[in-house]
């Protein structure tokens, strides 16, 4: 017994050993809130394959920016991408790690999940105050034939800034020209109408309690809420049900080509098959990193992620890039970054 | 042998009482060192916030503090809506919470038979350990649906229709909002307030309230008579103890309120305050939006500030009067 319980410890002695000598890589990275179930789900993986552990702590996309910035994490991820001067200027580099959809939720006795077709302008109408009543003329116009109560909406938005509200302001400025002047877009807006719930499962809470009310969650928490979802007509003018397909199709058929740093928001996407609320959410990495062995490795994880880690994500709702995107984000790596 | 006694005994003495006198100052460093901390560390979080908030706090004079706006996309921020739902939440707290738990610290010291009063002070002070995320889920899950089913749409159906007041309880029966803030503070200080109420009536000597008793009077006439008086400064010592806890409380706040930077007259709409304002946005918030909320947080050392010296100054003028 003495002996069997030595050689264990020689053989986890040696087990360490040849990990130490594999030379596992810690790597940190920071930021957003929306991708760290997912992130979470692959580093584990991850280090089963390789034996790199990767700590992502969800801090906020604000947070991730600060963190990449000052440089006490390998890498950051932020639901907003950073502009060209400011990736200049700290010599930052950003691409795509997931995406994700934002489905409008509502809370109508009568109307079923997936049944009631909102378009751009009500939706921004109706986030502005403007379209008042459920059976007002612009939302029947949408849903010919169905009963729609006279009921007041109540508008509940996200109290906490947030990658979603992000998205979801893009899109309303991009369909409205109202919204756009009156409000615009920003990861915390100064919202015309309507409560706010703290967090997806604070807006998904209020929008299950509140009768008549409408709000905006990702896709996941609106299935594991069982929350009423509206079905959206989309920049082609085809009606559209918020689904892995949809989403992928707005990835795929929006602009990348030509955004530079991936600097594009896939909002309003044009493919006839196109979910209009899409979402991306980025990694923010130095070009010319301090530690080049951290970066590699970092690189390693999320070229895994999008070899190996497809059915991860679709598992937790997010929607794994396209090949062609994940084909244009190696080309990227290759020429912008000097290791 | 025996002429050095004295001699040794009065070096002895004189040893020790300068032992004492050392250990006695070394005592008194160490107990001002501590009341100093708490002074240094109170500065320190106040100087730090007003230095955190600057770019805010002096942009455009007094901007901040007369605007009711808050747009994180244009930056321009203004901090009326938040001070004005912390101090309405704070004051509907108050209101509700005091009488009752007079009531309570009442029945238990004057009225309550022996076998009562400790199960339902034990209670009462159970009531103070429950953490605030706690009151902030069972007021969104359970409180604000009763508000919005049983509540509202009867006050807005009644006290509603009534020219002026209406305007205070008008609105959208939500369930969410000032109202339903206020009456979860009140229930999370009530214990506060009414511990230290029945502490101090404890305290009341028993001849004052026999000989009162002997006199003739009611209970009620005891109690507002003679235990009120003598306990008066540290009754309100407790309800501004529980006042502060008010205009500090987070995320009970931010589960109920319903986050909504407006100054609405009714208390069925939804509100922010500064507290709930920080918890909801600093996470995300860069540049001078991260520099508005912690003026915020300056300005609610400002306002608790304001209301400890409004306070002090009942209290003087208390005094005053009773020393007339």
């Amino acid at each position: 017994m003495f002996k069997s319980m030595k050689s264990r410890i020689a053989v986890a002695a040696a087990a360490s050993m040849i990990c130490m000598t594999a030379g596992a890589t810690d790597i940190t990275g920071a930021g957003s809130s929306f991708v760290y179930p997912v992130i979470s789900k692959w580093s584990a993986k991850f280090a089963e394959k390789t034996g790199n552990h990767v700590n992502y702590q969800s801090i906020g996309s604000g947070g991730g920016i600060a963190q990449i910035k000052a440089g006490t994490v390998d890498f950051g991820a932020s639901d907003k991408p950073l502009d060209e001067a400011t990736l200049d200027k700290f010599g930052l580099g950003q691409f795509p790690d997931v995406i994700g959809g934002i489905v409008p939720a509502f809370n109508v006795p009568g109307i079923d999940a997936g049944k009631l077709v909102l378009d751009g302008k009500t939706l921004s109408d109706i986030f502005m105050g403007k379209v008042t009543m459920w059976n007002a003329a612009e939302i029947a116009k949408l849903n010919p034939g169905m009963k729609l109560p006279a009921q007041k909406i109540t508008v509940v938005h996200r109290s906490d800034g947030s990658g979603t509200t992000y998205n979801f302001t893009h899109y309303l400025s991009q369909v409205s020209p109202t919204w756009k002047s009156k409000v615009g877009e920003g990861t915390a807006v100064n919202w015309p109408a309507g409560i706010g719930g703290k967090g997806n499962e604070g807006v998904s809470a209020y929008v299950k309690q509140i009768k008549g009310s409408i709000g905006y969650v990702e896709y996941a928490y609106a299935l594991q809420n069982h929350i009423g979802y509206a079905i959206m007509k989309n920049a082609a003018g085809k009606v559209v049900k918020p689904e892995t397909k949809t989403f992928q199709a707005a990835a795929a058929t929006a602009d990348w080509k030509h955004a530079k740093n991936f600097k594009l928001l896939i909002t309003n996407a044009p493919g006839a098959n196109a979910w209009p609320i899409t979402a991306t959410s980025w990694v923010i990495m130095y070009k010319q990193p301090k530690n080049v062995e951290h970066t590699k490795v970092t690189m390693d994880f999320f070229k895994w992620a999008y070899e190996h880690g497809q059915d991860d994500a679709r598992s937790l709702d997010y929607v794994p890039l396209p090949a062609s995107l994940v084909k244009q984000i190696e080309t990227y790596w290759k020429t912008e970054y000097k290791m | 042998m025996q002429a050095n006694r004295p001699e040794t005994a009065a070096r002895d003495i004189e040893h020790r009482s300068r032992k004492d006198a050392r250990h006695d100052r070394i005592f008194r460093g160490i107990l001002r060192f501590c009341a100093l901390l708490v002074l240094a560390a109170l500065l320190g979080a106040a100087l730090s916030t007003l230095w955190g908030g600057r770019e805010v706090l002096f942009k455009d004079g007094f901007h901040f503090l007369t605007s009711d706006a808050w747009n994180p996309v244009t930056d321009n921020y203004g901090a009326l809506a938040p001070i004005y739902g912390t101090l309405v939440t704070s004051i509907i707290a108050i209101v509700l919470a005091v009488p009752v738990s007079f009531g309570i610290a009442l029945f238990l010291t004057e009225l309550a038979p022996g076998w009562l009063r400790g199960p339902v002070a034990t209670a009462i002070e159970l009531l103070a350990a429950i953490p605030s995320i706690i009151y902030g889920m069972w007021g969104l899950f359970i409180f604000v649906p009763f508000m919005a089913d049983h509540v509202e749409p009867h006050l807005a159906d009644t006290l509603g229709k009534i020219p002026f007041i209406g305007a205070v309880f008008d609105g959208p029966p939500l369930g969410l909002g000032i109202l339903t803030a206020g009456i979860v503070l009140a229930v999370m200080i009530l214990p506060f307030i009414s511990s230290v109420m029945r502490e101090v009536f404890q305290t009341v000597p028993s001849r004052l309230k026999e000989s009162a008793y002997a006199l003739g009077s009611t209970t009620w006439e005891v109690v507002w008579d003679i235990v009120l008086p003598y306990t008066r400064s540290a009754v309100i010592g407790g309800i501004f103890l529980g006042l502060g806890r008010a205009l500090g409380e987070t995320m009970a706040v931010t589960f109920v309120l319903g986050n909504s930077y407006n100054i609405t007259a009714s208390l069925l709409m939804p509100g922010t305050s500064i507290s709930s304002s920080i918890a909801n946005e600093f996470n995300e918030a860069v540049g001078l939006h991260r520099s508005a909320l912690i003026a915020l947080g300056f300005l609610l050392f400002v306002v608790t500030f304001i209301v400890l010296l409004i306070a002090r100054l009942m209290l003087r003028q208390l005094a005053k009067r009773e020393g007339k």
